[in-house]
Order: structure tokens, then sequence, then C-alpha cells
């Protein structure tokens, strides 16, 4: 099982499952972070924190802390 | 007499997809800006005219989803389900969308079609969409929805016409129950909970839409805010329960709303946009890997932000000297046409010294927003915060508090107007209150003046100008003393949990010159219509606290005699005799000494004695005290203070070097009063120092964060708690350097 947070840059994946019990959780969900999605990790920021991802067409930023609570599986 | 508008239409959207630039197209430059009350969100109307039908335009802030968690957030629902009075009820809704990420914006779009309103959606980047070989079948996607959907490109100002047609026919239609997205089960218990809702006791009906969120939002936030009834305690009672059951029924509160609305949209969208196999790397994602790279990205920024900095104190300068001379000459036409006394010094100083302290800011305030809104249109600010957030969040903050920080090195006011690009309420206000903190441009003639006359040029460690390393220091300061601030402030007062940095990163565009000016003529109007007036009124007053009451006697029985009798015989000289120049000069220095004694009897000058006692342990005599207070309206006028104080006149120039050498000199002569020790040493000048890093000594900037909080508990928070820290700053330093061996020789 791993997170978004650990996903190498390039790789892409698919979303398992996300830990919505807060604020966090809901914005990844609104954002389009649904569970079968598929995510590309473009890169991460100079000091290696937040990453930026590609979903549904458009490039996103999160924190890799918000990332980790994303579980997701390789294509 | 204004035309009451006849329909009211609200704007919504995402962040990023144009929306205030669709805004301006339709309702042109007149906005009307305020404030929601109670929160601190703007509220920014405007009007519309199609056919001779007057149409209100409200823009709601830009936002992802409809799903309130904050009072802030709640604004946009109330004002879509009219529970708010302060605004009409709305007619239609226009949603904007970007085209080229119909995916996510459409989420957005089914909450809002839940409401039931009238809505018309304006597709937007439609030649981004386009540039990605995105292809959108528009008569599909109509079908699918519904509703119309007017193709626009806002920054070209196209389809705005048809659009308002679309508006104008939408208002008039009632508003229609729409299917809801959501599972049967869901909208069981959404039905169930609206009516048990209306059964207890004398509630007002719960919308549809309200009901679903009570049901889904978990953090308690709208529960709470719809408490304002006897019996919710029961109702919330029947929420949890039916959140249990919806749980059971594999439909997890809140993830379902996601897992529904991402649905539909799936729905609604196949077959109505096909995009390439694969996907083809455009400029923009080449670009964004050159200014995101490690060492690329971060040379690119820090040119930027040098750029952007720089050009603030180097242009903005000038035009702040041009204005500066202009009220100074119109000053002096006034003064020449009314006699001296209270009216001239009313309408010189007071008045229209008044106008300039407002004007002064304008500069700064263009410059800055116009770096702010080109970085904002070609979507390097997302950037910006993402390079720079994991600085931030060492602070308590996130990446979106760095520019607003950065700027409030040039000025504050320009840097607290800045944060409006922070949505979570406790970083924005954290933010708002350390910007002051930031050493900017007007506390160098302070720090100048005092280096220069008391830092000694020598260098430390054998090449470091001791000079410049004071100077440095003095920056650090701020920067220090702010991040522990910030710290502090979001582990007490502005607690709460840490907001989510998750954020759409735009793609890359030019910026539009039409939206860049427009940007910089909304903030500069804001900033003169909203705080103009106050700073201007601010000025008036401490202008009268400082020429008031004038009725010393030692000038009406000896001064002023004396400079009658100068006058009279300089009066009969001849203009070129060396005895005339001789009897001006001393008649310059009577008027100095006389202006020196009417400001140490004015109110503000009472008020410097009335705390001597205080700043003594700073080291300090009466007339620092005094400069001190009367530096209230803006740092920079201590130095006019200070030379009126020390027989200098107050016409010394900040930025000249032979005035600033002038009042050094005089004040290294300055000399206690009681024991004719000198006032300054190393420890005092520093202390001065440390006092005006650390001090809220702006008006202006306090005005602008009543206006931007939308109260005046923060100002006066801000004001205390600096002023505070300046005095016990200034203390330890005076107490410490006077105790260290190698500062009392000076």
């Amino acid at each position: 099982m791993t997170t978004l947070a650990v996903l190498p840059i390039g790789e892409s994946a698919r979303v398992r499952e996300i830990d919505a019990s807060d604020e966090i959780g809901v914005r990844l969900l609104e954002m389009g972070l649904t569970p079968g999605i598929e995510v590309v990790v473009i890169g991460t920021a100079p000091l290696g924190d937040p990453l930026e991802i590609e979903l549904r067409g458009y490039r996103l930023s999160l924190r890799k802390c918000e990332a980790a609570r994303v579980d997701v599986e390789p294509v | 007499m204004t035309e009451r508008p006849k329909f009211t239409v609200a704007l919504i959207g995402n962040p990023n997809t144009g929306k205030s630039t669709l805004f301006t197209a339709l309702a042109g430059v007149r906005q009307r800006v305020g404030n929601y009350p109670g929160v601190t969100v703007e509220k920014k109307l405007g009007g519309m005219h199609f056919e001779g039908r007057q149409f209100q335009l409200i823009d709601l802030p830009g936002t992802y989803s409809l799903a309130p968690r904050s009072p802030d957030e709640m604004v946009a629902v109330d004002v879509l389900l009219h529970r708010r009075d302060d605004t009409s009820r709305v007619d239609a809704v226009l949603s904007i969308v970007d085209a080229s990420n119909l995916e996510r914006n459409l989420y957005l779009v089914s909450q809002v079609l839940e409401l039931g309103l009238p809505t018309v959606v304006a597709l937007n980047m439609t030649d981004i969409a386009r540039s990605r070989g995105l292809t959108i079948d528009l008569e599909r996607l109509r079908q699918r929805l519904g509703i119309p959907i007017i193709e626009i490109q806002a920054n070209r100002r196209i389809g705005i016409d048809e659009l308002k047609r679309a508006l104008a026919s939408a208002a008039e239609a009632k508003p229609t129950e729409r299917r809801s997205p959501f599972p049967d089960a869901f909208q069981a218990e959404t039905a169930q909970l609206q009516t048990s809702w209306s059964a207890n006791g004398k509630r007002a009906e719960l919308p549809r839409y309200l009901a679903e969120r009570l049901l889904l939002d978990t953090s308690g936030y709208l529960q709470d805010a719809l408490a304002n009834d006897e019996h919710n305690g029961v109702a919330f009672e029947e929420i949890k329960a039916a959140r249990g059951r919806l749980s059971a029924a594999g439909l997890p509160v809140p993830a379902v709303e996601a897992q529904a609305r991402y649905g539909w949209v799936a729905e609604v969208l196949s077959g109505v946009v096909t995009r390439p196999a694969k996907r083809p790397v455009s400029s923009s994602d080449r670009l964004d890997r050159f200014l995101t790279h490690k060492l690329w990205g971060t040379i690119v920024f820090a040119i930027l932000m040098l750029i952007v900095f720089s050009s603030v104190f180097i242009f903005a300068d000038p035009v702040m000297g041009l204005i500066d001379g202009w009220i100074g000459s119109l000053g002096e036409f006034v003064g020449n046409l009314v006699p001296e006394g209270p009216l001239q010094s009313l309408l010189v100083d007071g008045i229209i010294g008044g106008v300039g302290s407002v004007l002064i800011f304008l500069p700064q305030i263009v410059f800055l927003f116009f770096f702010l809104a080109v970085l904002e249109d070609c979507g390097y600010m997302a950037r910006a915060a993402y390079l720079m957030d994991k600085l931030m969040v060492r602070v308590g903050l996130s990446g979106k508090s760095f520019i607003p920080l950065l700027s409030s090195f040039a000025c504050a006011i320009p840097g607290v107007m800045a944060t409006r690009v922070i949505e979570n309420r406790r970083d924005r206000l954290t933010t708002i209150l350390v910007a002051p903190l930031m050493s900017c441009s007007a506390r160098l003639p302070v720090y100048a003046i005092l280096i220069g006359a008391f830092i000694p040029a020598t260098t430390v460690l054998g090449f470091l100008p001791l000079q410049g390393v004071t100077l440095f220091a003095m920056y650090v300061l701020g920067m220090v003393v702010a991040a522990i601030v910030a710290l502090v402030l979001k582990r007490t007062l502005l607690r709460g949990p840490t907001p989510p940095f998750v954020m759409e990163l735009p793609t890359y565009k030019w910026p539009s010159l039409r939206n860049v000016l427009q940007r910089i003529g909304e903030r500069a109007w804001s900033f003169i219509y909203r705080a103009g007036t106050l700073i201007f009124a601010v000025s008036v007053l401490i202008w009268a606290a400082a020429y008031y009451p004038r009725n010393s006697v030692e000038v009406s029985e000896t001064l002023a005699p004396r400079r009658d009798a100068l006058a009279a015989e300089l009066e009969k000289l001849p203009e070129d005799s060396p005895r005339h120049a001789e009897l001006s000069e001393q008649l310059g220095d009577l008027e100095n000494e006389i202006a020196a004694v009417y400001q140490r009897d004015s109110y503000l000058g009472r008020a410097g004695r009335w705390i001597e006692p205080a700043v003594r342990p700073l080291g300090w005599d009466w007339r620092i005290g005094c400069a001190a207070i009367a530096s209230f309206p803006a740092r920079e006028v201590v130095m006019g203070v200070l030379g009126v104080i020390y027989n200098l006149g107050g016409d010394l120039d900040v930025g000249e070097e032979s005035d600033q050498d002038r009042l050094g000199t005089r004040m290294k002569a300055a000399v206690w009063d009681d024991t004719g020790e000198p006032v300054y040493n190393i420890p005092v000048a520093l202390s001065i120092m440390v006092f005006f890093a650390l001090c809220a000594q702006c008006a202006a900037t306090l005005v602008v964060i009543s206006r931007e909080t939308n109260s005046w508990r923060w100002p006066i928070f801000t004001f205390v708690y600096m002023t505070t820290l300046a005095y016990l700053g200034a203390l330890l330093t005076y107490q410490i350097g006077m105790r260290l061996p190698a500062f009392i020789s000076g």
C-alpha cells in the first residue's frame, strides 16, 4: 500500500481511498481526488515540499502531509 | 436619483477562471466595493444595462466548492439563498467555467444548480482548451445541463452581449427544482430532514441545499450557524443518526458528495469532451518545468522578487518625490494667499498636508499592484506560493503569505492589501498583523540619520562596515520578531486547524494589459475611497494636536516682540548690506525657536513631556518622546518633528544628506536639561532605532488594517502589541547597551 506522498516523480497511480475525516480530506475530494481517478506526480517545489500533481487534466499543488492521506495503487 | 435595479445576478466561479475580468466586462469599472458585516469577505457590486433593463451584479468570492465551513464561506450560500438582508434576492446565477478544466469546474456548477435558481454558464478560456487539443460538443453539453451555455473570452470582451441576453431571459425565468445528483438513500434522508426541520415549532423552511449541507458538514460549523433555533438539539441528533444510516448503506459522509457530483460530471461530459489520446506537452508545461525547477526556478523567483521589490523603490520613489513637491508647492501657493495664522496652518499643514499623506502612498500601491497583477494574470502567483510554502510553514503560515510580507518591506499598506489572496481567515489575519513589522521604506530615513550620526564608520570582523551591519540588523530584527509573533498568534489567538494548501496551479498565459490596468485602478481607487478619507481625517486631527493651543507666554512676552523688532529693523536696511544678511539669519533662527516653543507647548508636545518618566528608562529625553508620539501619523515625519525640536525648522528634506547631517549635528550637541550630559550615545541611538523598527507609528497602515479586517479591534491590537514590543525592545537595547563598557565611551 503506497500513498501519493511517496510516489516517485513522473509516476502515475490510481487513487484508492482518501481519509476524508477533516477539512483537508474534504478539500482533496472536492478538487477531484476521488477514488478511481488517475494522478501523475509532476514534481516537487525546490525545498522538497509541496508536490505538483496532474489529475483530471489540470495541475494541483498539495503538501506531502496532505498527499499522505491519499492511498494510491500503481496503474 | 438612480433607478432601482430590476434584476439581481450573482456571479460565481472557481479561482483563476477570469471571474473578475468577466465582472468588469459586464459591469464596467464602476464597482461598489465594501464588506459584508461581520466577516472579512469583500462585497463587490456593479450595475449592468441590457436593452433598457437594469441589473445588479453581485460578485461572489472565487471558490472551488459551495460548502461553507466558516462565516466567510457562508456568505456566498447566504447571498444565493437570500438569507441576508443586506443583498437583494438573486434572480439568476452566472457561473463562469474554465473550458480547459471542465471536470473540476462542473463540480461547483453541480452545487449551484441544486439551488434551483435560473443559471447561465459562461464558458471561458476556450482558446486554451483548443490549444490543448480538447474539443467540446457545446450543443450536447447544453442539452445535458438544460441551461444556456455561452462561449466567451472575457479578456477580449467576446461573447459579452450574448451573455447579457441570456442573463436577461434567465432572470425572468422561474426557479425550478433540479434533480439531485445524490443516490436515492441520501435524497430520502435529505427530504426527511427538511420535513422534520419545518415540523419542529416555528422554524423557517430548510432549503434542500442546506439540508444536504447539514448532513454533509461534519465540521459542525453549519450546525452552529443554523443553531439559532430552540429545537436544534433534536434535529442534530437526527442528523447524526442519518449519517450513521448512510454510512451503513455504503454512502459515507462527507465522501459521498464528491463521489456523487464527480459521477454526475462524468455522465454529463461523456461524449462531450474529447481529448487527444496522449496529452501533448504544452508550452505551459515546459515553462512550468523550468519555473518550478530546483535550481532555475529558485533563481528566476529570486530575480523576479528582486525586480518587483527594487522597482517599487526605484520607480515609486521619484513619483513620491514629485507628489511631495506638488503638495509643497500647493501649500506654498495657498500659504501666500492666506495670512499667517490658524487658518493658514489648517489649510497648508492640516488639509493640504493631509491630502498629501494619502496621495504619497499611491505610487507604491500602483507599482506594486502592477507587478502583482502581472504575476497573478500570467499564473505565476500560485507558483510563488508553491515555491515558498515550505519556508512559510515554519512560521505557521502558508506560501500565500510570502508576497504580501515581501511587499511590506516597501510599504505595509500595499502589503496588507495584497493579503486578499489568502482565503483562510486566520492565516490572512496573522499575515496582516505581522506585515507592519517588516522594515518599510519609511523607516530608512530614521535609520539613516541615527546611523550616520552615531554609529562609527568602522568595520567589524575586519571587512564588514559597522554602519551597514547595523542597518541590516534592523531589517533582521523586524523579520525575526514577525516570525515569532506569527508563531505565537497561530498558537494562541488565531489557533485552528492548518488550512489545506490544496490549490490549482493554473496554466500560464500572457497577461492582459487591460486586466492589469484594471486591477491597479481598482486597488488605487479602493485605497483612496475606503482608507483615504480616514487617513486624511487622522492627519488633520494630528495637525490640530501639534498646532494648538498656541498660547505660550514665552513666545508672546519675549520671543515675539524680539522677532517683531528684528523684522522692523531689517525693513530699514538695504538688502545688500552685510548687516542685513546677519539679521535675517538671526530672524530665521528666532522663528525656528518660536516654532520649537510652540511645538513643545502643543498638546502633542505636552504629551511628549508627560511621558518623559516612561521613556527615561529607554535613555530618551522628552524631545525624543515627543518625536516618537508626534510621528504617529507616519514614521517619516519624525525627521520634521526633530527638526523643529532642534530649532532647524520643519522643512528638512528626508532624502537630503546635508539635511540629515545638519540634524545629526544638532542631535550630537543635545544635552539633558538637568545634568548637561549629552543625550545621545550609541545605546540611545540603537534604542530609538529598535523602537522605530518595531512600533506601529503609521496611522495609514492602521486605517488600512481596519478596512481590510472590517473591524477596529485588529488595528488597535496591532498598535498595542507593536508599541509594547517596541518599548520593551528599546528598553532592553538601552539597558544592555549601557552595561557594555565598549559603548559608553561612544
